[in-house]
This record gives structure tokens, sequence and C-alpha cells, in this order.
């Protein structure tokens, strides 16, 4: 059973404590999409065999849904971070990296700069 | 003999004071053990060799083991509430007064019709059962089935519920130390030490382990580590404490055992412990291995290391005259420890070509015979041992001698306990040398950092012998030895038993090699090997052995089976823990809940509420109370607790543009002071919820779910917010807990409540329909909202909760002359059926989108965007070939079955008939007098007048007429009051 | 007889105030308007019968006796007036109960897999006893423990559970 630091809180929560929500960093497709993006949005996750990005609300907690960059074959957690982000930050990036060397990013655009929520969240 | 036993010796057991006597039964006889008594170290006194029978050939069985390990000696113990079967008599204590009783047999222990199996073991090899299930069929069914069913099974299920209690606890540590023995201790002691917070689990009840019965000065060393680790705060030393199981992140689950030895304590029997550990150090030790001889089953053929135990440990004698059967030194301990108390050792019996360590010269030096390069051919005697049969170890069994004695003390090595190892992922080596699978050090489980989260220390790491730990005495290398003697006939091997328990042999393993099994996992299901409540502990390196020999390929090409959590058997009741009864699971209950069980409230689960169904008068049933309610409601005034709605504040300079994101429909252009009734879907463009919003001001609504949604929906919100559009500016607060809520429901409730006196003006004119007010009403502040779910004239008034049963009773106070009825959810359903309106969970199921039901009206064509817009408009979703809702009209008068589907023309793929609509309400209306239902239909709304077709088994086919789903009040008028 | 673990007393006068807002940006007019300082992340700030309590980083929980609830709560809504701000009355969404005595901690850790015992003197912990949410801060020698109030019966049968006496975790 996992244990993952909630980054908003700051306390590391066991797995009963969080509720699950799936992938990370889905970009939402609404009306005007086209159906093969409207069915990647909604149906196309990458269920990839190691260094996988997801959701988890801190339901227990403090009530937050942050993300957790995991391995989904070993369980190594190579950190946790706020859902205010589009992609990965950096630090999270250069953390997988550190533990697993040749796995690269599979997006292209860089992080969106800090957004006005963020604030709230320090 | 003493008067403790005919086999207890006169001295020595270090565990045991033979001051204090412990009475106890087995098998209805009584017998007599002493403080620090096992049950099975107590029988043996008594001279109870023979413990149970084995599972399939009812073969007689007595103790091979003196611990966790024990495959054979499984008792019930207790009666009645506290009876419970198959528990192992070599690890619970005895207490005074214990019943115990044998398994597996019938009508006796000692002559048990079932041991007939024993005879037909030719014609029940492995796999025996898959072939029957195969060919003939009608031999199974008829022939083998009932008599495997009869015969099968270990001990008799509980028929009582269990009156013991259990609690579980969650643990923190550093370091946590599994294995109170000489490696455990000094390792929690080093740990200690440092400043680690450092929990140690011991599952016996004392510490040391092998370490005081194998070493000459084991007690002594083993008190001072206790006398240093007791010294340390932040060291936590458990006994009676088995760890189960190590599973992700360092997550550890074991069992204490609180008050096994002691029911009467009155406090719980076992506590769970969950235990988040930093790092585990796997101190678990190794067990000894049986020797794969002709009648290595017969009774009194015991590991040697258990014989020494049960003589050192309980100053039992599990016999008189002992043979030693080693390939190593370590067995030589036995005889040492055996001559020591004063019992004949007739001679060891040694695989190996020589021995000449310094334990083997000791024996020697004693006048001991020690034949080495010899073996044992078989076992003379049949539910005792009588004599071993001695052979060459290289050869095919030919007997040179019968030497005679009463016991046998085999050793085929040791095995490290790698369980807790292996649970988690580590991998395993194998050591020619040692014959033994080890834990790999590079490959151990990792934890969430990435690193090891698991060290194996002493015997559990592979360091078997005390010298390894203790720096005592050296011992010579074993000689592996998995079948003995090495040439052995066929004949032989139907007799050498791998698995006591299952009755699984050397030739069943060999049997199916021969029929091609080759993975060792396949192998244990087809011949059950290590599938016993023993998990293999016995048979398993035995078994994977002999299977990679007749696959003619090394041992580990072959591998072993997976290690699973528990380590041992836990009872169910300590998994439950403290959920149980009461507190089963937690039971929501709105304020008013008292109120409706003293009224003779009939309740119905709904999510972990419990709300009332009905309340039924004296003598009434169910039936008619609902109708009497929803007559007295039409007629005049009810009430409904409706404080399980979910109730979400949604506030911000965004919060319209939010609730226009999460509605079907506008909820940002709703007026203050005014209601709207809204739909939430999901992305997919399914119904998920639905209810009433109210403008409480510019910038604030308060949202209405369904009873079941609250937390859903209110999750949904956060996650919207929180992940998509976390710049907009809008704070949610689920305070569904701080209001109760109360329908007051009829053409007489506007008369009621204002008899209650306030602040509210309750007219038509200032509080119109789907309006709502703010004030006090009967001196509690409240808002009231003019919302009907019944379509009569309805107020739902929120109350701060803890004064909602205040509130309620003044209501049925003040509404006596009125009849003022109050009345249950079914009420509640039938009334909503009978105006057509939809119930989220019996017109949706996930798969209904709000079009199918007939609520364009509740979608905005007007919003570029809403959640599950774009889904909706999928093809298939605005198709016209989906069912639609219609009001269905029974055509005899009998009400159609709920979920029934309409057939129509011809058949499906399968050979089914097609379909073309269901039911998804039905009720029997009293208002109406006659069954009204509503489904979803294909062109539904297209067929009116049409009857449908609604086959049921075992009944005459029910027809209903397509109707429009408004039954009652086609006009709307009666909500108006 | 052994005694109880922790003496368990449900705490029946107790008002709750829930504040959402940017707790940096309003800090001080919170502060001002509950006359407490503002407590850090997982931690409570007390003084005399008001607490003020972290509940996550834009939440806050101000705990004080029930009769002073409504002023509290209108007081905290003028302050906030000009911020974007929820406060609300939530006097009757919670139970609350008092665990008190020198195992109080023990009985807890039967109920919550998060580390309450490590929990610094001001410390404040949202996790779940058993199946159902809870707050969780240290008053004294013992916890205030809250959860929802439907789940009362359920929460005080738990806690009443794990301080029954004779079940200590001390190692035995």
């Amino acid at each position: 059973m996992l244990t993952l630091t909630c980054p908003y809180c700051g306390n590391a929560a066991e797995e009963t404590e969080l509720a699950p929500g799936g992938e990370a960093h889905l970009k939402r497709f609404g009306p005007g999409s086209s159906d093969e993006q409207f069915e990647d949005y909604l149906f196309a996750r990458k269920n990839p065999k190691g260094v996988h990005f997801e959701r988890w609300r801190h339901a227990y907690g403090c009530g937050k849904w942050f993300l957790a960059a995991r391995d989904t074959v070993t369980l190594e957690v190579f950190g946790t971070y706020k859902a205010q982000t589009p992609n990965p930050t950096p630090e999270i990036v250069a953390a997988v990296q550190a533990k697993r060397p040749n796995w690269t990013p599979d997006w292209t655009s860089t992080p969106a700069t800090t957004t006005s929520a963020e604030s709230l969240t320090e | 003999m003493s008067d403790n036993g005919p086999f207890r010796l006169s001295r020595g057991g270090r565990l045991i004071d033979r001051a204090y006597q412990l009475p106890f039964r087995f098998d209805g006889r009584q017998m007599r053990g002493v403080q620090g008594d096992t049950i099975a170290s107590a029988l043996l006194a008594n001279g109870q060799l023979m413990m149970g029978r084995s599972f399939k050939y009812h073969r007689p069985r007595g103790p091979v083991a003196s611990g966790a390990e024990e495959p054979n000696a499984l008792l019930g113990l207790g009666q009645g509430g506290r009876f419970e079967p198959n528990q192992r008599a070599t690890t619970t204590p005895l207490v005074g007064g214990m019943v115990t009783t044998s398994q597996n047999c019938w009508p006796s222990l000692n002559f048990d019709i079932g041991a007939v199996n024993n005879k037909l073991y030719r014609f029940l090899p492995a796999g025996f059962y898959y072939k029957t299930f195969i060919h003939p069929r009608p031999a199974w069914k008829h022939l083998f089935e009932p008599i495997i069913r009869r015969s099968a099974g270990l001990g008799k299920a509980p028929t009582e519920g269990d009156l013991d209690t259990y609690e579980q606890a969650y643990g923190h540590a550093d370091l946590v130390v599994v294995g109170g023995g000489i490696a455990g201790l000094t390792a929690a002691l080093e740990a200690g030490r440092t400043g680690k917070t450092v929990t140690l689990l011991e599952q016996t009840p004392q510490f040391g382990g092998r370490t005081p019965t194998d070493h000459a000065d084991g007690q002594a060393r083993i008190d001072a580590l206790l006398a240093e680790l007791h010294a340390l705060p932040n060291v936590t030393l458990r006994r009676n404490t088995m760890a189960t199981g190590l599973y992700d992140h360092g997550y550890l689950i074991a069992r204490e055992a609180l008050a096994d030895h002691d029911p009467n304590a009155g406090i719980p029997r076992q506590r769970l412990w969950r235990i988040r550990a930093g790092h585990v150090v796997v101190a678990s030790g190794a067990l000894e291995r049986p020797l794969s001889f002709a009648g290595n089953d017969v009774p009194g053929v015991i590991l040697a290391s258990a014989v020494r135990d049960f003589v050192d440990l309980y100053g039992v004698a599990p016999g008189r005259n002992l043979v030693v059967v080693t390939n190593n030194d370590d067995a030589y301990r036995t005889a040492l420890t055996a001559l020591d108390a004063g019992l004949a050792v007739a001679a060891v019996i040694d695989a190996r070509p020589t021995a000449q360590g310094a334990l083997p010269e000791a024996v020697r030096a004693r006048g001991v015979r020690v034949l080495t390069g010899s073996a044992v051919a078989g076992i003379k005697g049949g539910q005792a041992v009588e004599g071993v049969k001695l052979c060459a170890h290289s050869g095919s069994g030919d007997v040179t001698e019968v030497i005679a004695a009463d016991c046998v003390a085999m050793s085929g090595g040791w095995s490290p306990v790698v369980h807790l190892w292996s649970h988690c992922g580590g991998k395993l080596s194998w050591s020619e040398d040692r014959a033994m699978f080890y834990p790999d050090l590079a490959r151990p489980p990792t934890g969430a950092d990435g690193a090891a989260m698991a060290t194996p220390l002493g015997a559990a790491a592979g360091d078997l012998t005390v010298a390894e730990v203790t720096g005592a005495v050296a011992e010579q290398p074993l000689l592996p030895v998995w079948v003995m003697p090495v040439n052995a006939t066929r004949k032989m091997k139907f007799k050498m038993w791998l698995d006591f328990q299952n009755d699984v042999k050397v030739s069943d393993v060999e049997l199916a090699a021969q029929e091609g099994y080759q993975s060792v996992e396949h192998t244990k299901r087809y011949t059950t090997l290590g599938m016993a409540t023993d998990q293999g502990k016995v048979s398993n390196i035995n078994g994977l052995a002999v299977l990679s020999k007749a696959l003619n390929q090394p041992i580990p090409a072959t591998g072993t089976t997976t290690f699973r959590p528990p380590y041992t058997p836990l009872t169910l009741g300590t998994i439950g823990a403290e959920a149980r009864g009461e507190l089963f699971q937690p039971l929501r209950k709105t304020d008013i809940h008292g109120w409706h069980e003293s009224n003779g409230a009939f309740f119905e689960p709904v999510g972990h509420w419990r709300r009332p169904y009905c309340y039924p008068k004296a003598g009434e049933s169910h039936h008619d109370a609902v109708a009497r309610e929803i007559r007295a409601v039409r007629a005049s005034v009810g009430t409904l607790d409706a404080s399980t709605l979910g109730k979400i504040i949604v506030k911000g300079p965004d919060a319209g543009k939010f609730l226009d994101m999460m509605y079907t429909g506008l909820m940002s252009t709703l007026p203050v002071g005014k209601c709207r009734y809204g739909l939430i879907c999901n992305e997919n463009g399914f119904l998920v919820d639905d209810g009433v919003a109210a403008r409480l001001s510019e910038d604030t609504w308060l949202v209405h779910t369904t009873t079941g949604g609250a937390d859903r929906m209110h999750a949904h919100m956060e996650d919207w917010l929180q992940c998509e559009w976390w710049d907009w500016k809008v704070y949610t607060a689920n305070v569904t807990e701080q209001w109760s809520q109360v329908a007051v429901v009829g053409p007489k409730a506007r008369v009621l409540l204002e008899r209650l006196g306030g602040t509210i003006d309750l007219s038509a004119e200032a509080l119109p329909f789907m309006g709502w007010a703010e004030g006090e009403i009967a001196g509690i502040p409240a808002r009231i909202f003019r919302i009907s779910f019944s379509g009569e004239l309805s107020f739902e008034v929120a109350v701060p909760a803890k004064r909602g049963r205040e509130f309620w009773e003044k209501l049925h106070e003040a509404g006596r002359d009125l009849g003022i009825t109050p009345y249950g959810t079914e009420a509640m359903h039938i009334m909503r059926a009978e105006k057509g309106f939809i119930m989220i969970g019996d017109e949706t199921d996930g798969t209904v989108i709000p079009q199918d039901l007939g609520m364009s009206w509740a979608i905005s064509k007007k919003k570029p965007d809403y959640i599950g817009k774009r889904a909706q408009e999928r093809s298939f979703m605005s198709s016209p070939e989906r069912w639609k809702l219609v009001g269905l009209e029974s055509v005899d008068g009998r009400v159609l079955p709920d979920g029934v589907y309409a057939v129509a023309e011809g058949s499906n793929a399968n050979g089914q008939r097609n379909t073309q609509g269901r039911v998804t309400s039905t009720y029997m209306s009293p208002t109406l007098n006659r069954p009204i239902a509503m489904g979803l239909v294909l062109h539904g709304p297209n067929r009116m007048g049409e009857v449908l077709e609604f086959p049921v088994q075992g009944a005459e086919t029910y027809k209903a007429r397509i109707v429009d789903p408004v039954f009652y009040d086609k006009e709307g008028s009666r909500a108006n009051g | 007889m052994a005694e109880a673990l922790a003496k368990i007393t449900e705490l029946k006068d107790l008002g709750m105030v829930q504040i959402r807002a940017d707790l940096v940006r309003a800090g001080d007019a919170i502060a001002a308007a509950t006359g407490l300082a503002m407590p850090a992340a997982n931690a409570t700030v007390t003084d005399g019968a008001r607490t003020l309590c972290w509940m996550s980083p834009d939440e806050l929980l101000l705990v004080l006796p029930k009769a002073e609830a409504r002023e509290a709560t209108q007081a905290l809504a003028d302050a906030l007036s000009t911020e974007h701000a929820l406060v609300l009355d939530v006097s009757d969404m919670r139970a609350a109960f008092a665990i008190e005595g020198a195992r109080a901690a023990q009985a807890l850790a039967k109920l919550c897999p998060a580390d309450i015992a490590a929990m610094p003197a001001d410390g404040i912990r949202r996790t779940r006893a058993a199946q159902v949410a809870c707050g969780i801060w240290r008053r004294g020698e013992g916890f205030v423990l809250i959860g929802f109030r439907s789940v009362g019966d359920y929460i005080g049968g738990l806690l009443r559970g794990a301080a029954r006496p004779g079940t200590e975790l001390d190692p035995r």
C-alpha cells in the first residue's frame, strides 16, 4: 500500500487516506473538437510499464488533488507535485531522470508559469 | 515416570513449570499438562503421539515439527462460540481447562473409515481430481464426488458466531525487526543504540529463537541482549506477534495474540498491527527440512530440531529410544540433547560418506553408533515407529539391518525463512553448497525511494548455523539429500512423503513431471504440493528438488512457488478487527433519526444513511403503510426527513460561470431568491445527478444534490476547480451535515407552517413556487424552499442540523388536528413516479443521457460548453434509435415487475429474443388506485398507445400500454397550493 | 480492573466557523476578526476558548463556544467582504470528542493511519478514524477529534472501544 506525500499540506498519507484519479495531464477537449481528439481525451490512456504521472486526491486530509510521478512496476515514487500545471515540472522531470536516465518526456510544450491559484497554495 | 504424564522427563524443560498443572481434554479424555506447555508438548507428555489424520489418505499423523511450520498437529480448539478449527498444537500455548479435538477422522482418531483411501493410493495419484473431472464424467458426479466430499476437509467450520473480540492498531517505526532470535535481538540493539525507533516482533511467547537450545551459553547471551534492549526507550519488543506479510512501501502486517491464552481476560483476543516501517530486518530464522525416505510420515518420525525442542524446552520425550537420520552436523545436537536427558540413541544414520566434525565426534564419544554413508530404507510400524530399516545411501534400498527405535529424528538441512523478503518482490539465489534458497541481496524488495526496504539477517539470510552468529563450533558441510537412498525404488517412492498434510509423495511429483508438468506453479496445483495450511513450509524445497531431478534440470531453473501472505493463517475476526456489530460500518443518522426509531420507522439503507422507508402502525403491512402515507400527503399534510439531501455552497466571482459548466442548464441567470432544477452529467455525457440549486446572493449558490450524490458531486466540483479551471475564483463547501431539512408537503402544508410563527412570509405571493426565503420559524433560524418532488404544495425547510428534531416535533405537535403524517422514502418514490419525475439510479444507470429522458428542456442551447456537452454531440448520442422515457400502463391491472424487458420481433446472434425497452420504475399508485410504471422504450414517445409485451419466466406475459409518464395532475396545479 | 486508555467525552457545545480564503492575502484580516494569530500549516493557535485550526492551504476552521459562532461568522464575513472568501457557520456539522488520559494517543493509534503520537503540541492532522474522516488536534494532555455529525454514534463507539480497559498498546 502506497504512501504519498501531499504537496499541499506536506503530510505523508497512506493510500487509504487518498482517492485515485487516473492519468494526469490530460488535456480537455470540449465542443468543437474532433471525434479523434475527444476519444483520445476521454478514453485513450498510456498505461505505461514504468514511469507514470497520475492524479491523487488527499481525500481524508486537506482535500487537494495532487499529482505523483511513480514507477508502475517498482512503485518507486519520484516525487509529488501540485495539480496546477499542464505538464510535469522541471524538478519532477529531473527527479525521474536521476533514477531513470533512459526515460524522456513524451510532451513537447514547456510547463506553464505560475498560475493565479498557485499563490493560494503556497 | 512423573505425574505430569508418562513421557514427561523428570528434569529439563526451560519453558515449563512443573509445579503448575493444567488439566485439559483431548477427544473427551482428561489429560494434564503444565504451565509453559504447548498443546503438542502436553499431548506428547501424555503419550498421545497421534494427533490427527492426513487430508487425502487419512494416514495417522503425529507432530513433525515444533513450531509454525507444523503440517500435521492441527486440532479443533474450544467449544461453541469459541470453537476454532485447524489450530496448530505446536504453537498454541496450553491453557487450563482447554477442550481440544482431533480432526479429519471418523468415527475416531484410532479407527478411521476414511483411511480406506490409504489402500487406494495407487488409484488416487497426483491430478486425480482433475482427471476425474474430465473422464469419465458420470463417475465424478455419482461415484467420486460424494465419497470425497464426505471424507475430505480438515477441521469443521464453527457453527456459532465468534464470542471473542478483536482490534487493530497502526504502528510506525524507523526499523522493524522480524524475529526475536539472536540475529534479530542483535540488530535491534545496534539500531536502538543509534536512537532509531525500533520495533521487534517475535511470533512465539519467548525471545531467543534456537540459540538457548542449540548453544551452550545461548540463554545467557540472549538474557544479556534483552537486558540492554529493555534499557532503550526507543526499542519496543513484542512477543506473541507474528509478522504475516510485508507489502508495498514498508507496510507490514502483524498479528499480536493478546488473550489467546485466556479467553476470560475480557480484552480482545488478537490485535492486527498495521506498521509503517522505514526499513525491515528479516531475521525470521530457518526451517528444518524433512528427509524423503520411505515411511517418513509414520508418527514418531520428527524433525531433529523438533525433538530437541520437545526435550529441551518442554521436558518431554517424543520417544525413549531414538534414531537420528541426517545429512548434516546440526542433527547431532539432537543426539546430544537426548543423551543429556537420559534417553537412548540407538544410532545416527548419516548419508554423508564421512562425518568428522566436532558434533559427530562428540556423539561418537558418548558411545553412539554413527553410521555414515547410510540411509533409511523404511520404517517398521504403522501408527508408531517400531524400528528403522537401514540401507546404504548410495544403493537402492537393500535392508542391511533393522534398528529398534520408537522415534526417528530426521534432518535434511535447513531452509531460510524468506517469506517476508519475497512477499514484496525480493528475489532468491540458490546455494549449491548449502542446498538452499537464500535472499539475493542484489535484488531486494524496494520501497518508495527505490532502495531496498528489507535486509535479511542471520539464518533467514542463509547464515544458518549458530556458529555464524555467535562464533561457536564450526560445522561440516551437508550433503544435499532429496531422496533417500539415492536409487530408491518406485515402490519406496510411493511411501516418501513430501507434503504430510495433503499426502503428496515423491511419486506424485515424479508422475506430474512425467505427464508433462514443467512449471513449479503448475505442479503445485496439479499435485496440491504445498497447498496445505502450512503453505509448503515443510515440503516445498524437497518437492521442487524432486521435480528438478525428474525434469533433469538444476534446482534454480525450476525456481520456487510464490510466497504469499499470511505467513501463518489469520483468523478472519482479526482482519475485521473492530468492524463488527454496531461498528461494522458507519451508519449515518440524521438529527431526527431517534424520532423515526421511536415512531416505528422501518429503515432502508441509502448509502451509509438509514432512512425511514415507511412508518407502519401496529399490524399494518409496509405496503398499506406506504399507501396510507401517500393518501395523507395528497389529502392533507405529511413530512419527510430530507436531511440526507446533499447541500453544497458554491461561492465566488466565477461561481455562476462554474455552475454553468457543471449543469446542463443555465444557473448563472438564476435570480437571487429563486430556485432552479438542474441536471449534472459526467464528461461522457451521462446523467449522474440532479437537484435544485438556489441562488443565495449575487455570488453564492446553494446546490442540492441527491442523497447518494453529495460527496461525489462535491468531489466532482473540486476536481474541476482544482485541476482544470484553477484560476477561476470559486470556493465550494459541502454543508450537507450542517442542515436538517424537512419537506412539509400537502395541501395543508402552508396552514401548518404558518401556525409555527416566525419571520418568513409563506404566502404564495411572497414565496412563490421555486422561490426561497430566509428567516426564523418556530424560533429556529431557517431557509424555506418552495420546491416539490411530489407534485403537492411543498415547503422544504432547512434548519441548523442539531435543531432538526426540535423543528420536526414542533411540526407534529402543531399539525395533529390536520392528521400530519410522517412519510418515508417509498411514499416519496411513488409520489414522484405518479408525477413522472425521474429518479437518479432508477431512470438512470450510467448509460442514460438527459435527452433519453425527454429532458432536453433542461439543457441550455445557448451555452458553448458544459461537462458532457461534447460527449452528447457524438453521433450515437443523438441517434433516434436510443430508448426514450415513457409511461407504461399495465393492461391487466398487474404491477409490472421492476427491470423487465419488452421483447421485439426476432432474435439476436446469441439466439435471445430481441428487446425494445425496459421498465425503470414501477409501483401500485395509491392515489390513482392502479399500477403505474416508467420505462425506456425504442422510439417510445412516438408510439403512444402501443402495447408492449414483457415476458417473465414462470408467469403470464405482462402487457403494458405506452402512455405519457405524467400520471397525476398533468397541469401541475397542485404544487401551487 | 484495569483503567481505560483514555476518557472519552463528547463535546456538545463547540461552535465552528469554516473560512476559505487566500490565507496569505487575508491573513491579517482573519487574525484581527478572530482575535487569534494565523496558524502555520498543520498547526492550531489557541487562546482561551478559541482555537484556529489550519485545515488546508486555503481553509481554516475557527472552533469556539457555540454561543459565539453566529457573531464570529458575521465578523469574519465583514472582515473578508472585499476578498474572494467563504465564511460559514458550520457549528451543527460535526461531532466532537475529547480524548484525555495518559494513553489517549494509543486509543487513536487503533483508529488512525496517521502517526498521531508524533504530532507536535500545536499540531492538527486530518485523517480517518476507521471508516470515517476526522480531524485531530492536541488539547492539554489529550486530543480533540472531530468528525461528521451523522456518524457521531459510530465515532463514539470506535473511541470507547479503542480505549477499553486492558488494551494498552504497551508491549506485554
